[in-house]
């Protein structure tokens, strides 16, 4: 399988100060790759960077084969689903509306979009949500919320998906609810996923690969490796123990 | 109502209504979902400044009023990106700038401006032909602006960081949103004037959004009420000496309050 996100040495300015350096990880097709690290790490930076919204200062970062400078290009293939404060939640869209709002991009201004309604119900469809279209989003749970906006990002069929703390505000029967459903995308799909989340246990049960970042520090690799690694408790400073129950791995702060 | 009719300020005072009706309510319904209200308010203030300038320079008011209300407008969007300052702060500075400007400069007035208390407190009693023809242009202008960016506009609205990644050119749009919205509060202030002129832009849509569950019905009910309010205020003031601004505020205001008492009864039985 091609690797889809290949970051060398990748160093990113925010504000005029460097906030990420020496980060090196790559994900693969079929991949859900979870991003750890303390509140303020960068982990959103990254995902921001991968996008293309931020300069990057050094290194080498490539998306879909393409370099950072041309990422305009590949944004239509990734899909994108900031942290769940971005947007209003007593907006009065329709799920069907809010999941338009993901086929927009510079070559649908003042043009109409093409195949609208086929394209939405098939994103609505992938995440189990299709008889919710005409319901209004201000009236959906968080659980719901979470799935309309993950059929948002969906609907251009990415072939990379960036996901920043989906599960933030879940509680546990919906946040499980959730990785199932992005299992199933990645197996069905083949679909590359990258997710940032602060929830480690479900995180490590459910990743194929870690990236633990704080800064200018970083490990990467399998949910065993990172969590066992002394640099998790350097990166979080706090003390871990790794857990494991069965095929669940897990750890515990101190 | 043909009495009414029969009378050419009020023929042209009508349409006034009309017109700023229909660009008020249509701009609060942006104004209501970016949560900019406070922007509406302020820019009217800072008009002022740009209105005194135009008097004591001898230049048409309303078009220094208009050149300083979307300047302010504009300048907040930039700023408020560029300098990472919410727009709440960054208007709260222009607003007292304007009003301190205005202040400055009507002290060094000698004599009596007629202009000035009209654009201080509206007097659609008095719009000219002139008037109504900046009025149709705003209008034109303004409308095809919104038909031509409207899913952009929603989307950025919605969700600013999302419409960043998916490449939408962000800034430039919403920067036209600002312009449109400096340029509907300069032409309103003809009709309600400067201290009342806010209401215009911020009532009709708060209205809608509390009665309709999706934003195809926030924008007809918005439409509806800044009609309904302005047309309203202008007959009440026909009939009762009461200004015309007053009035149509005093209406939009009565129909937000109306607004609460029957939302229960609008959910249960009249949902779009």
């Amino acid at each position: 399988m091609g690797e889809l996100i290949r970051a060398v040495d990748l160093g990113v300015i925010l504000g005029g100060q460097k906030v990420l350096e020496g980060i090196t990880f790559s994900v693969k097709a079929g991949e859900l790759t979870g991003i750890i690290g303390p509140n303020g790490a960068g982990k959103t930076t990254l995902l921001r960077a991968i996008l293309g919204l931020l300069r990057i200062c050094e290194g080498e970062l490539n998306v879909l084969g393409v370099p950072d400078t041309s990422l305009m290009d590949v944004r239509p293939k990734i899909g994108y689903m900031p942290q769940r404060q971005s947007f209003e939640r007593r907006f009065p869209l329709s799920a069907a509306d809010v999941v338009a709002v993901g086929l927009l991009s510079p070559a649908t201004v003042l043009r109409k979009i093409t195949d609208k309604d086929r394209r939405i119900r098939a994103a609505l469809k992938s995440v189990g949500m299709e008889s919710y279209a005409g319901r209004p989003f201000k009236e959906l749970s968080g659980g719901e919320q979470q799935r309309i906006l993950l059929a948002r990002s969906l609907v251009r069929q990415p072939e990379l998906l960036l996901l920043d703390e989906p599960n933030a505000g879940l509680d546990f029967p919906a946040q499980q609810s959730f990785l199932q459903l992005l299992h199933k995308l990645k197996h069905e799909k083949g679909l590359a996923i990258v997710l940032v989340s602060h929830d480690l246990v479900s995180i490590a049960s459910s990743a194929d690969q870690l990236v633990c970042i704080n800064r200018s520090m970083h490990i990467h690799g399998s949910p065993a490796e990172v969590l066992q690694s002394s640099y998790l408790h350097e990166a979080y400073r706090c003390q871990f123990d790794y857990l494991s129950v069965g095929d669940k791995r897990g750890v515990d702060c101190e | 109502m043909s009495e009414i009719l029969a009378y050419g300020f009020m023929q042209r005072a009508i349409l006034a209504a009309l017109l700023v009706g229909t660009l008020c309510s249509t701009i609060s319904f942006f104004v209501v979902l970016k949560r900019i209200s406070f922007l509406g308010a302020g820019i009217s203030h800072t008009a002022l400044g740009g209105i005194a300038l135009g008097l004591v320079a001898g230049v048409d008011p309303v078009l220094t009023g208009s050149i300083f209300a979307v300047g302010t407008a504009m300048s907040t969007g930039y700023i408020s990106r560029v300098g990472k300052i919410s727009e709440d702060t960054v208007i709260g500075i222009f607003y007292a700038f304007g009003m301190a400007l205005g202040i400055a400069l009507i002290s060094t007035f000698k004599g009596y401006y007629p202009e000035l208390f009209a654009l201080l407190f509206g007097n659609i009693l008095s719009v000219s032909v002139r008037d109504l023809l900046y009025m149709s242009l705003a209008l034109v202008v303004i409308l095809a602006y919104i038909i031509l960016f409207f899913k952009e506009l929603l989307a950025i609205c919605f969700d600013e960081e999302m419409a960043e990644a998916a490449g939408l050119p962000v800034k430039p749009i919403f920067l036209g949103l600002l312009a449109a919205m400096g340029l509907t509060v300069m032409v309103s202030i003809q009709l309600v004037g400067v201290v009342l002129v806010s209401a215009l832009i911020v009532i009709p849509g708060a209205t809608a959004s509390r009665l309709s569950r999706n934003y195809r019905g926030m924008l007809t009910v918005s439409l509806v009420i800044g009609l309904a309010g302005s047309f309203g205020g202008l007959l009440i003031s026909y009939y009762y000496p009461v200004p015309p601004g007053a009035a149509i505020v005093l209406i939009l205001a009565a129909i937000f309050v109306l607004s609460m008492a029957v939302k229960p009864w609008f959910e249960k039985h009249l949902r779009d």
